[in-house]
């Protein structure tokens, strides 16, 4: 099946390769002619809106470059079209794609271009560098739009009116959602299988609280000494699940709801908190107008309450240039990363998506207003208690992590089960990335 | 008629005795052999090299980029995922509970639509109709029409008073749920062919068994059934191979959720495939190959023998 889908899509990259070749021996002539570039992002509605922002801005600046954008669908679909494309050099100029663990799976080194050398590259947020670079400790993507943190969007009017704090704590996460469902009418933890993605956030999310437990977790998973299964700090993620699950803490719909059931949910009141990526309250004012303020963000709570850090993805993607991109459309496309990462792409990148964190380019400031889960963010960034999400510290990411989840979460499998099927499945990513310690 | 409609592997697997006089003039006709090379190219092209090679690349760690060999690596990893464990067990339910209902059901409505019933054109029409519907349409609208809270199906239960099941939410059910989909969706091509069985029976027989005062249950176990073997020979084939690789329809309605509790074994190939495990989703290819041919080669042989 792979098989011969790949050689369809070899004989389609062909035709489309050699069109673009003859247009290019067409404007290798005149030195400052018009440019076409293309820019290849995920189908989101955010990114529409981010990316529509940032090429007008960008085109108005550079009057002499146009950008055409290409779509792909997001998550796996779309690594494989990623993959697919760099395989049989018929990526787009620019292309936006994760950073940290997926990154390695498209062999930078051998596909991307390589951008130290330029202006910004001393500029930006160090977690989003670390985790922009190759094997080869190249710096292989530029930034785009701003990080967000992944923890417990919460309902503001709906904790200040029953007198809730802030929890810190696991046991005190779980008191707040007593007193909750205790009062009634309002679903304490919103969880949204439906969209199975969404499940894996008590895990990922709780990150922050495995690595103040136990520091050198990344280093040890990576080499194989440490799993979920046998780290109790890390087992905690999954025993979440469980938890609230066991509690009768969730919502009725909990298997077949959406991230935007969700988000609605969380932003009218009709649930009070929902472990969630900071990101998704950039849709907020789509699914409940003028509810943006109400929403917060809160960690996940570990068992220490000194060290309950908040597990931040210094963007979930970058801008890369494939190596496929050659002479005025390399340096239009090198021009458009540059611009970027300037206040006024920065400026243009947050009004198509509101920012929900801070800016990872330093050159960058945000606005004096931005939305409650920016601020909450921020503070938690400014306060020094931020800690990468283990795909940007670590390669291994199982591909079944969100099934795992939803197995515990609909009662199929036990939290230690769980935590043992998951460190089975992250061993066939490590094998093939060729990681030592795995065979 | 009936074997006009079998696909391609129904009538291969078949062993090839009919009509050997055409057959044989065919040879001694006006046609040389070099008629055959070029649909001998695009055979050679399209499906023995793309075969071969997934042979080969299933013994490899491949990335797309560069492969490696590791030999029976990824069959060992794929024959120890829970996913695939459970994907091999739902597979088999699955194939057997579709193919099992079409026989049945397309057998009883071929019966009723052969009879003398107002509207049975258009009751024809009807039954075939979801046949030519696209199987992720039909999933997508399935998906909606059984949502537990909001679906059109829990509504109507909940007006008679009962409180219908979370049908593609609840792990024990989810399987069964797309199965009956698959059920409604086929049964229409089943029905086909058993009317055309149906038909092709010569009134003598029923007529004579009448005489002889047979009821109408012994004319149909008597009769009916034993003449349209042939019939129901092509509806087991055709939905057990299409119950095995099916994929489309699962993954349209639950991805093979929630968990892994309506995997099978091409939704676990797939997600292998998605992960970036080439090699892996090629040795998983590979065991789907053997495993359909190793039910329905020797099932084929013993329907076609039984017919003789």
């Amino acid at each position: 099946m792979a098989v011969t889908s790949s050689i369809a899509l070899v004989a389609a990259g062909c035709s489309a390769g050699s069109l673009g070749s003859s247009s290019d021996a067409g404007s290798a002539g005149g030195s400052a002619a018009a440019v076409t570039i293309t820019y290849l992002i995920p189908n989101d509605d955010a990114t529409a809106a981010q990316t529509k922002a940032v090429i007008a801005a960008f085109q108005a600046a550079n009057p002499g470059i146009t950008i055409n954008t290409d779509t792909r669908p997001g998550g796996t679909d779309g690594d494989n079209i990623i993959k697919t494309r760099l395989a049989t050099g018929d990526m787009a100029e620019v292309f936006q794609y994760n950073n940290g663990s997926l990154l390695q799976a498209i062999k930078p080194e051998q596909n991307l271009t390589a951008l130290d050398d330029q202006p910004w590259a001393g500029q930006l947020d160090d977690n989003f560098a670390a985790s922009s670079k190759g094997t080869d400790g190249k710096l292989y993507g530029g930034p785009i739009g701003t990080a967000f943190g992944g923890g417990v969007l919460y309902n503001i009017p709906v904790y200040k009116k029953l007198g809730l704090e802030i929890p810190k704590t696991w046991d005190e996460f779980m008191a707040n959602s007593k007193k909750i469902k205790d009062a009634g009418g309002v679903d304490p933890v919103e969880q949204t299988y439906g969209e199975s993605w969404t499940s894996q956030l008590f895990v990922l999310g709780d990150y922050a609280n495995v690595e103040a437990a136990v520091p050198d977790f990344a280093t040890k998973y990576t080499a194989n000494q440490a799993g979920y299964a046998n780290t109790p700090a890390a087992l905690a993620g999954f025993e979440h699940i469980q938890a609230v699950k066991d509690a009768g803490y969730l919502n009725k719909d909990f298997a077949s709801a959406t991230l935007n059931d969700g988000m609605k949910a969380v932003a009218t009141g009709e649930a009070a908190q929902y472990p969630q990526l900071g990101g998704s309250a950039a849709n907020i004012e789509n699914l409940a107008p003028g509810k943006t303020n109400d929403v917060g963000m809160f960690a996940l709570p570990g068992n220490d309450p000194a060290s309950n850090n908040l597990t931040v993805w210094p963007g979930t993607s970058a801008l890369y240039i494939p190596k496929s991109a050659e002479g005025d459309k390399l340096d239009a496309a090198k021009k458009f990363l540059t611009f970027v990462t300037t206040q006024q792409g920065c400026d243009a990148a947050i009004q198509g998506s509101p920012p929900q964190g801070p800016f990872l380019s330093k050159a960058c400031t945000l606005p004096s207003t931005v939305s409650q889960v920016a601020k909450d963010t921020q503070a938690y960034f400014d306060a020094g208690h931020a800690t990468p999400a283990l795909e940007f510290k670590s390669p291994v990411k199982g591909p079944n992590l969100e099934q795992i989840c939803i197995q515990v979460g609909t009662g199929q499998e036990s939290a230690a089960q769980a935590a043992a099927l998951y460190d089975k499945d992250v061993k066939k990513q490590a094998q093939q990335l060729n990681l030592p310690g795995w065979d | 008629m009936a074997s006009t409609t079998s696909t391609p592997e129904a009538t291969r697997a078949a062993p090839a005795e009919p009509a050997p006089k055409s057959r044989g003039s065919r040879r001694r006709g006006p046609y040389p052999y070099w008629f055959l090379i070029i649909p001998g190219v695009i055979y050679v092209v399209f499906f023995v090299v793309p075969t071969l090679t997934s042979f080969y690349f299933s013994f490899t760690r491949w990335d797309l980029f560069t492969s490696r060999w590791i030999g029976l690596d990824n069959y060992r990893t794929f024959f120890q995922e829970q996913a695939l464990v459970i994907g091999l067990r739902n597979t088999l339910i699955y194939a057997v509970l579709t193919s099992g209902l079409k026989v049945v059901l397309g057998m009883a409505l071929a019966i009723a639509l052969t009879s003398r019933i107002i509207a049975r054109g258009y009751l024809r029409s009807v039954i075939f109709f979801p046949v030519l519907v696209s199987a992720i349409g039909v999933g997508l609208t399935f998906t909606v029409l059984m949502n537990p809270e909001k679906g059109l199906i829990n509504n109507a239960l909940g007006h008679v008073g009962v409180d219908g099941p979370g049908w593609l939410t609840n792990p024990s059910l989810a399987l069964i749920s797309v199965a009956l989909v698959d059920v409604w969706k086929g049964v229409g091509l089943a029905t086909v062919i058993y009317i055309a069985g149906l038909v092709s029976i010569a009134g003598e027989y029923n007529e004579a068994a009448q005489v002889d005062g047979a009821s109408r249950w012994q004319l149909f176990r008597t009769i009916t059934l034993p003449l349209v073997r042939p019939a129901t020979a092509s509806v087991i084939t055709l939905s057990l191979i299409g119950g095995l690789r099916s994929f489309d329809l699962i993954y349209a309605m639950t991805k093979g959720g929630p968990g892994f509790a309506s995997d099978v074994i091409a939704s676990v190939i797939y997600k292998q495939y998605q992960a970036g495990f080439y090699g892996l989703s090629t040795a998983g290819s590979v065991v789907l190959f053997l495993l359909v041919t190793l039910i329905v080669v020797p099932l084929t042989r013993w329907l076609n023998r039984a017919e003789d």
